[in-house]
């Protein structure tokens, strides 16, 4: 699974961190910033779901690959 | 139940009222009834307001800056004019491009890792509070009167550094702002005033420095220039009144719903991993705020068309209870997994204070929880909701059927 976040349109609402806070943390403004690159690892695949399902923009897409 | 003196409503596709009792007393209603017939309803009242009520066209009108000005928040009979791009409470009240430099001075102060800070005093507010409802061995106490309405006056007054005894003048400015907005202006003497009180709390600033949110803005420079009178002056009241009676109703609603639901109290208490949605689910079912543009440029929303300086108001709580949008929307689930909310508004203007609202709310359940895991609604028709943009409880009497712990 890959994950990709769109900083565009992002506005800081902080769903992704407060659910998923080993793959997305808050930058100084609240604004989401991704922590990993490449495969996100099996265990957190779970919570990257989590983290999209619940973001009010649409900001995070995940490709199951 | 009175009118408040508005007319009646002769029908809510074409003359609503968001700021009769009516409105107040079944809003999920109104939007669901509203989302079958209509699905954007109209009012001549306001000097024309447009209310859509489908997610699509909400979040629609939330993304569009270019067609939809913030120059007016609150929907009433005087129309802001000639205040744009920076309007009278930035950056509320701001378009861009002036909307991100005043945003982004703020955001840092109200980021997760800042807002942390504030969770112990929030905690303490909220025991002393239930240390005073329970005193005397009370059964019957007002969950909202005694207990939500004063948890964010005390946490805002603190970060803001202006005195917490001065809750009451908070409420009435916002009262008059918020849920009678445009009644009465012009009656009151300047010393009872908003503008006065904020002029005498920024001019003690000035003469005693100190580190709090207003020393932060007196002492800001935006473009390298210290920023102007009129725009602290705006800022500060934006803070007082957004952060107050937003989040007070949260809390009231949110207490509401759980005096009703003992599956839903027995889940808390059982279940605590439970609250990190369960917190998300409640301010999706009552999200308390509904917010307004004035049209900028003539567009097309949901089929019709709205012109050039029309109000329109955006209500987040009906937009999180579209079924377009959510599944199952009228019921409460705590453990709702996929809860893409709106409460806090979505784009640019997404509330600055969504975090500080988060920690005030779940605090506030834990505590109210943890000390009082047993009560019920002492009187359901003597539940009093609020009118206008933010919508909760004002009068909520419980019965206390339990009480555990202590602070």
């Amino acid at each position: 699974m890959r994950v990709r976040l769109d900083s565009e349109k992002c506005q800081g609402h902080g769903r992704c961190y407060a659910l998923a806070p080993d793959l997305f943390e808050s930058d100084d403004e609240g604004y989401s910033v991704l922590k990993i690159t490449g495969d996100v690892p099996a265990e957190l695949e779970e919570a990257a779901r989590l983290a999209a399902d619940n973001c009010p923009e649409f900001a995070i897409e995940l490709d199951e690959g | 139940m009175t009118d408040g003196g508005k007319p009646p409503i002769k029908d809510w596709a074409t003359d609503f009222d968001h700021t009769h009792p009516d409105y107040a007393r079944k809003a999920p209603e109104v939007w669901e009834e509203l989302r079958q017939t209509c699905p954007v309803a109209h009012t001549e009242r306001f000097g024309g307001t447009w209310l859509p009520v489908r997610h699509a066209d909400v979040s629609a009108i939330a993304h569009d800056t270019e067609h939809f000005s913030s120059e007016g928040v609150i929907v009433n009979e005087f129309k802001p004019e000639n205040l744009a791009p920076i309007g009278y409470a930035p950056p509320i009240t701001s378009d861009p491009p002036f909307h991100q430099m005043a945003r982004r001075l703020l955001l840092p102060a109200f980021a997760p890792k800042e807002i942390d800070r504030w969770e112990p005093a929030t905690r303490k507010a909220c025991n002393d509070l239930i240390d005073d409802l329970l005193a005397g061995g009370a059964t019957e106490v007002d969950a909202a009167v005694q207990y939500a309405q004063h948890i964010p006056v005390r946490v805002i007054a603190e970060m803001l550094g202006v005195p917490e005894e001065d809750g009451d003048k908070f409420r009435t400015f916002i009262h008059r702002v918020l849920e009678a907005p445009g009644e009465g202006i012009g009656e009151l003497p300047y010393e009872e005033t908003l503008d006065y009180y904020l002029r005498q709390v920024i001019e003690d600033h000035r003469q005693h420095p100190r580190d709090d949110l207003i020393g932060f803005l007196l002492n800001a420079e935006m473009d390298g220039n210290p920023l102007t009178d009129d725009h602290i002056t705006g800022t500060v009241a934006l803070l007082l009144i957004a952060g107050i009676d937003t989040t007070w109703s949260a809390i009231g609603a949110s207490l509401w719903h759980l005096a009703q639901r003992p599956d839903h109290r027995k889940r808390l208490i059982e279940d605590p991993d439970v609250m990190v949605f369960a917190v998300e689910e409640l301010l999706r079912a009552y999200a308390p705020v509904t917010m307004a543009r004035i049209v900028a440029k003539e567009t097309e929303v949901g089929g019709v068309t709205m012109k050039e300086r029309d109000w329109v108001l955006l209500p987040f709580p009906a937009a999180n209870r579209d079924p377009e949008a959510f599944e199952r929307p009228d019921e409460v689930i705590l453990d709702r997994t996929r809860n893409r909310h709106v409460a806090f508004g979505l784009g640019i203007h997404r509330c600055l204070g969504s975090n500080l609202a988060r920690m005030e709310l779940r605090t506030a359940i834990e505590e109210w929880m943890r000390r009082i895991p047993d009560f019920e609604l002492a009187d359901p028709d003597a539940v009093r909701w609020s009118t206008g943009q933010v919508r909760g409880p004002r009068e909520l009497p419980v019965r206390i059927l339990a009480t555990a712990g202590s602070r």
